[in-house]
């Protein structure tokens, strides 16, 4: 806008302002009238759903999925959708610093003097496009399934082995996946990508006694499956077999 | 630069001439007397702070014809954080911020014992959800009306901050009543803050309060929730709602001023 044209809108916003009403009690009675049904909203939600108080937080627990509140969903989805690697700091941080910095910035690169939303097709789109967007995450992250399933088959070397190896790397695997692992790690098209390493080759990268020893004495905030407290030695093994054959 | 009018009293609310035929000197009514009190009240403050000039700016500036409902969309958000506020003082009477043992138990306590608990913390919990979804309503009317242009650019940015706060306020909240939902949310939480470039690791051993979740990491967000983002969004809000009645409400798009009658030229 130049000068020209902030001057235009100032007089022709202070002719539209001198025809209106007063703010008391004119907008005022609207604007109570609105409260009034916030709070009624807000009271029929409490009485309707109540507020659900889970079981008390437990540090070794290793079946607990993570969720946010469902308005961080579509932050959460964008973890799952941006998927390599190198690319998770740019999901998790990157595009919502840019969204706000974006955000902020708005009326310093949309000078403009046009308001009107259909004089201003770009601005106008591109905030129904975002729109959709967050709400397509916010859908996608309402119906996305706990991470409690895996679909990896055996691979030909453990098909090789005959039939106990086989039953082992199976048993690893369902341990592994009601273990809720993959709610930090990526396994194959499994589970999230994230805060943990991914576990796709992992059999390549680490021998399984090392394999052994992490699940035992993890990096934090990886609980320990190891021990006393942890599971019994024949599902430990098994999970050490599973994730050793996979390369 | 053109500067608006003053604001004018509302003739109602002027101070009006006794009504014919009632004479100066009889005996005051009950109602009268009273009204005298409140007036010589009001005055005993008014000459003390003066503030009856910002009172009457406030309230009886004009808002521009053709205003509609979303235009209440601000208010609801704000009506809506009072009773977050009001909810969560509530809830702070009965709460303890102790990882412990104490959160959880406290947060049970006013679930199940405390009269109306569940119902006052069921409003507190579904008051964000709301309050989340106003902050989004009022930012989208503002961003399809064009209203965050020129005079209002910072106001805008002042609203932008408001919406931070509340995630904030979301992000903090959702751990402390310390059930298995929102301990392992918050541990994801602060862990995808922690892979964020150049400032994520420091945010995220702030936010815990060390390299590990531990009893500090309960207090600082109970501290953080309770303090320091609510009084920032209560400043944040004075200068907003003062930047709205300084700039005016918008006008929506669509509306053209018509010059006053008298002003038009007669047309031959």
């Amino acid at each position: 806008m130049n000068q020209r044209e902030k001057e235009e809108y100032l007089r022709e916003y202070s002719i539209l302002k001198s025809q209106g009403k007063p703010f008391f009690p004119y907008a005022v009675a609207k604007d109570g009238l609105m409260g009034c049904l916030v709070i009624a909203i807000i009271i029929a939600l409490s009485i309707v759903l109540g507020a659900e108080l889970g079981p008390k937080a437990n540090a070794a627990t290793t079946t607990y999925t993570p969720r946010p509140e469902w308005y961080f969903f579509f932050l959460f989805e964008l973890l799952r959708v941006i998927k390599p690697p190198n690319f998770v700091g740019l999901a998790t941080i990157g595009v919502p610093t840019l969204a706000m910095i974006l955000l902020f910035l708005l009326p310093f690169y949309d000078r403009g003097p046009e308001r009107h939303p259909l004089r201003r097709p770009v601005a106008t789109l591109t905030g129904i496009f975002v729109i959709c967007a967050m709400a397509y995450l916010t859908y996608l992250g309402a119906n996305a399934g706990p991470p409690t399933e895996n679909d990896i088959p055996a691979p030909a070397a453990v098909l090789a082995q005959g039939k106990p190896a086989v039953s082992e790397f199976y048993l690893g695997r369902s341990v592994v996946a009601q273990s809720g692992c993959e709610a930090c790690h990526l396994i194959g098209s499994n589970g999230n990508n994230g805060p943990g390493p991914e576990l796709t080759k992992i059999g390549d990268r680490i021998p399984p006694q090392a394999i052994a020893r992490t699940l035992v004495n993890p990096t934090e905030p990886m609980p320990s499956y190891g021990g006393s407290g942890g599971l019994p030695a024949k599902q430990f093994s098994a999970v050490v077999a599973f994730l050793s054959d996979l390369k | 630069m053109p500067k608006l009018p003053a604001v004018p009293i509302p003739p109602r609310f002027l101070p009006q001439p006794p009504p014919p035929g009632t004479q100066r000197g009889r005996p005051r009514t009950p109602l009268e007397k009273g009204a005298e009190a409140g007036k010589s009240a009001v005055d005993w403050i008014d000459e003390r702070t003066s503030l009856s000039g910002g009172v009457r700016w406030a309230l009886f500036r004009k808002v521009p014809k053709g205003t509609n409902w979303f235009y209440t969309l601000g208010s609801a958000t704000m009506i809506a954080f009072l009773n977050q506020a009001v909810t969560g003082v509530f809830l702070a009477m009965y709460y303890r911020p102790d990882a412990g043992g104490g959160a959880y138990e406290s947060v049970r306590y006013i679930t199940n014992d405390v009269f109306l608990g569940q119902f006052v913390r069921g409003m507190h919990k579904w008051g964000s959800s709301v309050m989340v979804i106003l902050v989004f309503l009022h930012m989208g009317r503002t961003f399809f009306f064009g209203a965050y242009k020129y005079p209002r650019e910072l106001n805008w940015v002042i609203g932008v901050v408001l919406l931070i706060l509340t995630m904030t306020m979301s992000f903090t909240g959702y751990l402390l009543p310390f059930d298995q939902r929102s301990y392992w949310a918050t541990i994801v939480g602060v862990n995808i803050n922690g892979t964020g470039p150049l400032l994520g690791p420091y945010l995220s051993d702030f936010l815990r309060g060390g390299p590990e979740f531990s009893a500090t990491t309960l207090s600082r967000f109970y501290s953080i929730h309770m303090l320091l983002v609510p009084g920032a969004i209560a400043a944040m809000i004075g200068a907003h709602l003062y930047l709205v009645a300084k700039l005016g409400t918008t006008a929506p798009p669509w509306l053209r001023a018509k010059p006053e009658p008298e002003l038009v030229e007669e047309q031959l």
